[in-house]
């Protein structure tokens, strides 16, 4: 027979350790309310304002010149910004990652730097090195460099703005992961070559994508540097969100909006691929291979 | 190929793993690298590798300085602790990665890679595993993938970094018979790394104790065991009673019991140490043997083939193991008083 304490304890002991309901459905409706008037509602504002004046006014946005011009640029900072910082972002992993030096620890700060400096004084840094009166600007005006108020600066804003990102998310992986799969190629005979592409790439793989995939947003996405570079030269330097910015200034809200969805396009590109990402790199291989 | 390892040093920082340690490795055999962590042990075989270079001192290869040479020239199988398998091929492409990666006009053709890895895969016996990724395999099938790949290039020398150390009681137990066995078939000079004394004296050919980054003693798992030069692998090699002393005349005096000591015949008195196993301890109800001392039963564990006993005396704890027809001829009791005799006692003056 059991007595009432053991009867107790019994029941304690079967309810699941959680929430009553209420609470639970509080905190999801919290959350979901936060994102609806966060994300969902000012995403909804931008393709509401942009078919304001219905799809032909929209589709004639987009097709003006400026714009595909604007978008032209955008696509030409992010081809050249992201391969870039490949190469840097798995160079500085590799080394970081994979041997011990003097001043390590301040490559890896520097690597942040980016992150901790506000795109801005980025954008000024740039003109004071390459601008008129800069510091390199006497020497690239003798030689007909143009880099500031031309596409060159906006594409070396939009690197330095970038560079974190394919590094900081190796890095961490890489250490993760060791130097015992790169002893053991080494032992039967690979090459440094041969291991880098073999064994440390393969298994850095969906890190170095996902690095890849954050890098192409901020390249796409990036204002602030690129905007005091870039000096706002219609159809010349002009990319996407500044391409937005002037047509907004001019109260031109309706082509403003409809360029600005462009954007909201590539976000929802860079978000699809983000998940995609993250569920193949959550589901093992092997799982994978047992699915097929 | 047998190995020399001639007066290497090797020091991480302010830290010396190895202070001028020597060696020789005979063809064919199969040796352990015996000792507590730090001791230096897995510095050497890394050497030994060329995975990490020696800051002093030579290592040869058949008689040849191969100090210098890369790990790629070798011809080193080396198996690490943690099989290190990548874990984005599957086995058979684990197994098949030395003979990709050779150089073109070493490689061989697709076929003869099916065939060479499948041939590892049976002496392994993993050849239904295949196509399997490392995470779909027990522990003791990742080490037997690993040991697979290692023996793909063909290697002279195969080496061991704790092999069995991450592995359940059971399956080590299986994986170094088996490991013994694949040795006896094949035949290749072996080091292995353990800080097991079980494992290096039921594997290996040849134990090596290493203690501080020097070498304690090399020889069999019998002289070892048997014949240990110095406390410290008298204490590594299994459990001991001590009773302290002095030896002085060819005699050694540790509390009650004395025993010769023709080493020592000054006459002047240094201190020394007797040790014992707890198997070479006799127990009796009468001190009529003589040459021993009387102590209390307190702990009794009569499970398994060996009963292991606790005894008190003046001279601190002294731990028996007696054979189970023997004890169960004696009938010890707990509380009992017994007359405690070593029959075995190895005098280590104190330094």
């Amino acid at each position: 027979m059991q007595t009432a304490s053991q009867l107790a304890r019994e029941a304690r002991a079967v309810r699941p350790v959680t929430e009553p309901p209420i609470v639970r459905a509080a905190l999801t409706l919290l959350a979901i309310a936060f994102l609806a008037f966060f994300l969902m509602v000012p995403l909804a504002a931008v393709f509401a304002q942009a078919l304001e004046k219905g799809i032909g006014a929209y589709l004639a946005a987009i097709r003006e010149p400026d714009a595909w011009a604007a978008m032209r640029l955008t696509l030409l900072t992010a081809a050249i910004a992201v391969p870039v910082n490949v190469v840097f972002g798995l160079v500085a992993a590799w080394t970081i990652a994979k041997f011990e030096f003097r001043g390590k620890n301040l490559l890896a700060t520097l690597i942040d730097l980016p992150f901790a400096v506000s795109p801005v004084i980025a954008g000024v840094v740039f003109v004071l090195l390459f601008g008129r009166r800069g510091f390199l600007g006497p020497w690239l005006m003798a030689h007909d460099v143009k880099i500031i108020f031309a596409v060159p600066g906006v594409v070396l804003a939009t690197l330095f703005v970038t560079f974190p990102f394919v590094a900081r998310e190796l890095i961490p992986l890489m250490q993760a992961s060791g130097t015992d799969d790169e002893e053991a190629a080494r032992s039967l005979g690979a090459s440094g070559w041969q291991i880098f592409s073999r064994v440390t790439l393969p298994a850095a793989k969906w890190g170095l994508l996902y690095g890849v995939i954050l890098c192409n947003a901020r390249a796409m996405g990036e204002f602030g540097a690129v905007s005091v570079v870039s000096g706002h030269i219609r159809g010349l330097t002009n990319t996407l969100p500044l391409h937005v910015e002037i047509l907004y200034n001019e109260y031109n809200f309706q082509a403003a909006f409809a360029v600005a969805s462009l954007l909201s396009f590539l976000a929802f590109g860079t978000l699809i691929a983000k998940g995609w990402i993250e569920w193949r790199s959550r589901t093992p291989e092997s799982a994978r291979h047992e699915m097929r | 190929m047998g190995i020399s390892v001639k007066n290497v040093t090797k020091a991480f920082g302010s830290f010396v793993a190895l202070r001028d340690v020597s060696l020789d490795v005979p063809e064919g055999e199969l040796v352990a690298l015996l000792g507590p962590s730090g001791s230096g042990k897995t510095s050497l075989l890394r050497i030994i590798a060329g995975l990490d270079p020696a800051d002093a001192g030579q290592i040869l290869f058949g008689g040849e300085d191969a100090t210098r040479r890369d790990v790629r020239a070798r011809r080193v199988g080396f198996v690490f602790q943690h099989y290190a398998l990548f874990r984005h091929m599957t086995v058979f492409e684990n197994v098949a990665f030395g003979l990709r990666v050779r150089a073109r006009s070493a490689r061989v053709a697709e076929e003869e890679i099916r065939r060479r890895v499948n041939d590892l895969l049976r002496l392994v016996q993993l050849d239904w595993l295949g196509d399997r990724f490392p995470s779909q395999l027990s522990g003791g099938q990742r080490q037997r993938v690993a040991l697979a790949r290692a023996l793909a290039v063909e290697p002279k020398v195969l080496l061991l970094d704790e092999p069995f150390g991450s592995l359940d009681a059971k399956v080590r137990q299986e994986l170094r018979r088996w490991l013994r066995r694949l040795h006896d078939e094949i035949h290749m000079t072996g080091v292995f790394v353990t800080h097991d004394q079980e494992e290096a004296l039921e594997v290996a050919d040849r134990v090596v104790v290493m203690n501080h980054g020097r070498i304690e003693q090399v020889g069999t798992p019998e002289q070892v065991f048997e014949h240990p030069e110095t406390p410290f692998v008298m204490n590594f090699l299994g459990n001991v009673n001590i009773f302290h002393g002095r030896v002085e005349s060819g005699k050694a005096h540790l509390g009650p019991i004395s025993v010769d000591y023709p080493e020592h015949p000054d006459a002047e008195s240094r201190p020394a140490a007797g040790y014992t196993r707890p198997h070479e301890v006799d127990l009796a109800r009468d001190e009529s043997a003589g040459g021993g001392l009387w102590a209390t039963v307190r702990g009794l564990n009569a499970a398994g083939a060996i009963v292991k006993l606790e005894l008190e005396s003046p001279q601190g704890v002294i731990q028996v193991e007696m054979a189970r027809d023997r004890y169960e001829g004696l009938q010890p009791q707990l509380g009992e008083q017994l007359y405690v005799r070593p029959q075995k006692v190895r005098v280590f003056v104190s330094d």
